[in-house]
């Protein structure tokens, strides 16, 4: 199998590979759930794995431009809207677990943490700020709003991987090793671009 | 809540309402026991025997064992919740002995054994805060600190008492991150150390401390945060000046010296209005100082607990 291209038949069934891959982590948790072993307090425990997932997708969908840059394999960039939805998809399981399960719909303390918790505020952003992501991802989409337009757009997808990665920083009590891990990763992405970006212009 | 403090009630006089809450005290025990003992075996605990101090029984639903055992913050090993479960076994609990200096005219070092002895053994249940907004009800075993206290008989000097943990990464393998400034200490004012409700703590659920939860030997403060009340402690000294703590080194605008558990003064970060009782899925309103302001509220009159968090 060439790399660097691939045929339309092997990209289906990769897609579909993906597709499954993505959906393990949900599997688990509702497996988990299903036998009883989230643990002492199973609400913090499905919080964390949705917004370590949504995070982790977030990265993910945006490792594949450098990937290819270093690669040169085009058809990476075939995967970059099904992360991304992941991303989103994990994201608002991650709402409904904060507004149903934890706060369970209290909506005085909800609007308390969103404009006093600046960790709660700049993870709403980031969740706010994905839903025209989501929205505009249909081809459809892409074709109305024109390229160069649909580009800048989704340019805040460097922003929102940014405000996810400072939401992990500030609510973490005191060890800050993960949340670390994520912006250094975050950062090692960005450098490649920027590398290729300089390289281009001189 | 209080219960009735007198030990020995005539069978007739026994009202429908006492016999009910010690039946249910008795199950929840056996029942929370239970529940631990099948689904972990790090608990090989030795049974410790200690006389339930009815003045301090809860009417609230007891947490379960395997839950008090295997969801803990302790960063010397792990500052995941499930890691100390884990990773405990390598703390060596014996020999094991607690020195007790400073202001004190009669400076100590304690064997734990000698400890076990020291005062009898009450079983009582508390509930327990964590600065996070979760809390258990674990029925704890030991006697007040004020017994320990009195041995050594601190001076007029002494104003203030600090607690330090064990520091040893070869045991506690957390040590190795700089998560905090090991050893761990904590500390509290000595009419805070010297009330009642203040334990000096041996074991939980009728058996001898899991590593997990503060073996040999911890602090239990109850109208405190959790983090007040140190873990696998060495050495106890009163001091004329309060001491820093690591909490409050870590973030001393987070973290202050009372650290009493407060609905009204949130952490900078999170509220505090409102906890989570493991097992439950409604939060409930946290209470001033835990549920025992009736007891330590006068510890603080006067005082501004706003500025005094
Ligand atoms: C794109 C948006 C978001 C991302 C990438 C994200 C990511 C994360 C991550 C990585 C964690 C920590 C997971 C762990 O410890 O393993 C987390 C925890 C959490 N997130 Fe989010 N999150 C997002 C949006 C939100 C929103 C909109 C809310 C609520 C309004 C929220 C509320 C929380 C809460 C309450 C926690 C747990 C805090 C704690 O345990 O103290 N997040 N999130």
């Amino acid at each position: 199998m060439n790399l660097k291209s691939l045929d339309d038949k092997s990209l289906r069934r990769f897609k579909a590979l993906a597709f499954l891959t993505a959906l393990i982590p949900l599997a688990l948790l509702l497996v988990a759930a299903w036998q009883d072993e989230l643990g002492a307090n199973p609400i913090e425990k499905i919080t964390h794995e949705t917004g370590y997932w949504t995070l982790t997708f977030l990265l993910l969908s945006l490792s594949l431009t450098p990937f290819r840059r270093l690669s040169g394999a085009n058809w990476l960039l075939r995967f970059r809207r099904m992360l991304g939805l992941f991303a989103f998809f994990y994201a608002c399981l991650h709402f409904t677990t904060y507004l149903v399960l934890d706060q369970f719909f209290d909506w005085p303390a909800i609007a308390k943490d969103i404009f006093k918790r600046p960790y709660i505020t700049i993870g709403f952003t980031a969740f706010v700020l994905l839903m025209p992501l989501a929205v505009t991802s249909t081809n459809a989409m892409q074709r109305r709003l024109g390229g160069k337009h649909w580009k800048r757009l989704h340019r805040l997808s460097y922003l929102i991987a940014g405000a996810g990665v400072v939401h992990f920083i500030w609510l973490v009590k005191k060890d800050l090793t993960r949340p670390l891990l994520f912006a250094a990763v975050l950062a090692l992405l960005l450098g490649i671009r920027v590398f290729y970006r300089l390289k281009a212009r001189f | 809540m209080k219960i009735s403090g007198k030990s020995v009630i005539p069978a007739s006089e026994i009202t429908p309402r006492a016999l009910f809450e010690q039946r249910r005290h008795f199950m929840q025990l056996a029942l929370g026991a239970s529940a631990g003992l099948l689904a972990e075996s790090v608990f090989a605990g030795e049974k410790l025997p200690a006389t339930l101090s009815e003045a301090y029984g809860l009417t609230d639903k007891l947490t379960p064992l395997k839950d008090v055992t295997q969801y803990n913050n302790f960063y010397e090993f792990d500052t995941s919740k499930e890691g100390p479960a884990k990773l405990a076994g390598s703390l060596k609990t014996r020999p094991w002995t607690v020195s007790v200096e400073g202001e004190v005219r009669k400076p100590k070092q304690f064997d734990i054994d000698a400890l076990l002895k020291l005062a009898p053994m009450q079983e009582r249940i508390y509930r327990l805060r964590c600065v996070e907004a979760w809390s258990m009800v674990i029925p704890w075993l030991g006697y007040p600190l004020a017994e320990l206290l009195k041995q050594v008989e601190p001076t007029s000097e002494a104003r203030f008492v600090e607690f330090v943990s064990l520091a040893d990464p070869e045991q506690m393998p957390g040590q190795r991150k700089p998560v905090l400034e090991w050893p761990y200490r904590e500390g509290l004012r000595i009419d805070e150390a010297m009330h009642p409700l203040a334990l000096l703590i041996f074991g939980l659920y009728g058996e001898m401390l899991p590593n997990q939860n503060g073996a040999p030997v911890r602090m239990v403060v109850p109208w405190k945060y959790g983090f007040k009340s140190a873990k696998s402690i060495v050495k106890i000294r009163l001091l004329k000046q309060p001491p820093v703590t690591s909490w409050m080194q870590a973030g001393p605008s987070e973290y202050g010296f009372y650290a009493n558990v407060n609905p009204a003064v949130d952490h900078p970060r999170w509220s505090q209005a409102k906890e989570r009782r493991l097992g439950d899925f409604l939060k409930r309103p946290t209470l001033p100082f835990n549920g025992y302001a009736e007891q330590v509220a006068g510890l603080y009159v006067g005082m501004d607990l706003t500025k005094n968090f």
